[in-house]
């Protein structure tokens, strides 16, 4: 029964096409791909139905479906435009069939009819749909790494000076790398003061608080010093509503007042080179006044 | 503008959501920066504390006006164990989770208004409102 079905479609193709044609291009406006020109939707069109016709011509083929699907994925059109295509595909060409057939009120060939297109057009679907999802699932692994490589990383600036400036949400896994490469870095540099700058951190909770405090504790075992900079005026203020106690630690408000008192606590300053364009260091002076 | 949103907490990076919806909710109602870090700050607690204690929640935010003052009312729900002693946690430094214990004492200092309804094993709702000055 399968094989009559199949034969009445792809002999009767033409006229499938046309008719599944007209009804995608009526779903184009719901299909979130309105925005996409009237040409480049008719060429994929053409595309998409040759695609099915060939899946279900070599008994579900799957290298033209992996080919359209890598095609449909680069142009960045919805999973909607596939599923709901394959669902149009599948009303018509059961519709199709059951009106060429000679008896209609035998509902073994109705049944078989659905049972067959169903068949042809759910290998197509799952293909689409795994193809889909798995590039999804590779772009979000993909980010984390990334977001993972910039989450917490450690700077050292300066003989015993170690800067880790942190932007973004820090969230429990992020409080765990930023404690672990501050202990492991403020070692292997030999740091004696680490400056903690937190400019790029939205907001600090007590959850945030709470882990700076215990890193720059751990610091403080280890025999350096942690220095906290970069707090924002509202920042200060939330931190004092929250009544969160910072006082046992050294915080400043940029990282450049930080980056100088670490300069102190290590015996050093930062001194003009002598001699070296005198005269425009007086010029300078002078402008400056 | 939608007058009223809802932020389902089901997962930890939900709390990054629900305080960003609560920070550009400020915004628009013309919040200054401290205010808006304020209550950025206070959904993060209360988001924090669905994610920790009840595992799953929601906050609602709705503007509300008072005597032609507009103003940002949070609402946080959840079915979760519920708080047995209400003045016990809003004490300064008490925690179970082991944190520094100024989340909820925090929201209050943050916030104008502040309301806490609990029932030992059946959840907790927070009502919180900032008023725009």
């Amino acid at each position: 029964m399968d094989k009559k079905f199949k034969r009445i479609v792809l002999e009767n193709s033409d006229s499938i096409v046309q008719m599944w044609l007209e009804k995608v291009r009526d779903l184009k406006d719901e299909n979130y791909t309105a925005n996409i020109g009237d040409e480049l939707y008719e060429s994929t069109n053409r595309e998409f139905i040759n695609v099915i016709f060939a899946s279900i011509q070599n008994q579900g083929s799957s290298n033209e479906v992996e080919q359209f699907s890598e095609k449909i994925i680069n142009l960045g059109w919805p999973l909607s435009y596939i599923t709901d295509g394959l669902q149009v595909f599948r009303r018509v060409t059961v519709d199709y069939i059951l009106s060429n057939l000679e008896d209609m009120d035998d509902t073994e060939q109705i049944k078989g009819a659905f049972q067959s297109v169903d068949d042809w057009v759910e290998p197509i679907i799952r293909q689409l749909v795994n193809e889909y999802t798995g590039n999804w699932e590779q772009i979000v692994s993909l980010q984390r790494v990334a977001l993972q490589e910039l989450s917490a990383p450690l700077i050292p600036v300066m003989d015993r000076i170690t800067i880790m400036p942190l932007i973004g949400t820090i969230d429990t896994e992020r409080a765990k790398l930023i404690m672990e490469n501050l202990l492991q870095g403020t070692i292997n540099h030999n740091s004696e003061v680490v400056l903690i700058d937190i400019t790029g951190v939205p907001v600090v909770d007590t959850m945030v608080a709470h882990h700076i405090i215990q890193a720059a504790e751990a610091v403080h075992l280890i025999g350096a010093k942690c220095i906290l900079v970069g707090i924002r005026p509202e920042i200060a203020q939330t931190i004092v509503n929250l009544g969160i106690d910072l006082s046992d630690f050294s915080t400043k408000s940029s990282l450049k007042k930080g980056f100088m008192s670490a300069l102190e606590i290590t015996n050093r300053r930062i001194v003009p080179l002598e001699g070296k364009n005198r005269e425009e260091q007086i010029k300078n002076i002078v402008d400056s006044i | 503008m939608n007058p009223q949103s809802c932020v389902n907490i089901n997962k930890e990076w939900d709390i990054v959501g629900a305080r960003q919806l609560g920070r550009e909710m400020a915004k628009e109602i013309g919040f200054s920066t401290v205010d808006q870090a304020r209550i950025a700050t206070a959904i993060s607690e209360l988001a924090r504390n669905i994610y920790l204690y009840a595992e799953q929640g929601k906050i609602s935010y709705e503007i509300i006006y008072n005597d032609s003052r507009a103003g940002l009312c949070l609402i946080a729900e959840d079915e979760g164990p519920g708080i047995s002693d209400i003045s016990q946690v809003m004490r300064d430094g008490f925690t179970t989770s082991g944190g520094l214990g100024a989340g909820l004492p925090g929201v209050k200092r943050l916030m104008d208004e502040f309301e806490v309804y609990s029932e030992v094993g059946k959840g907790t709702t927070i009502k919180t409102v900032k008023w725009l000055r």
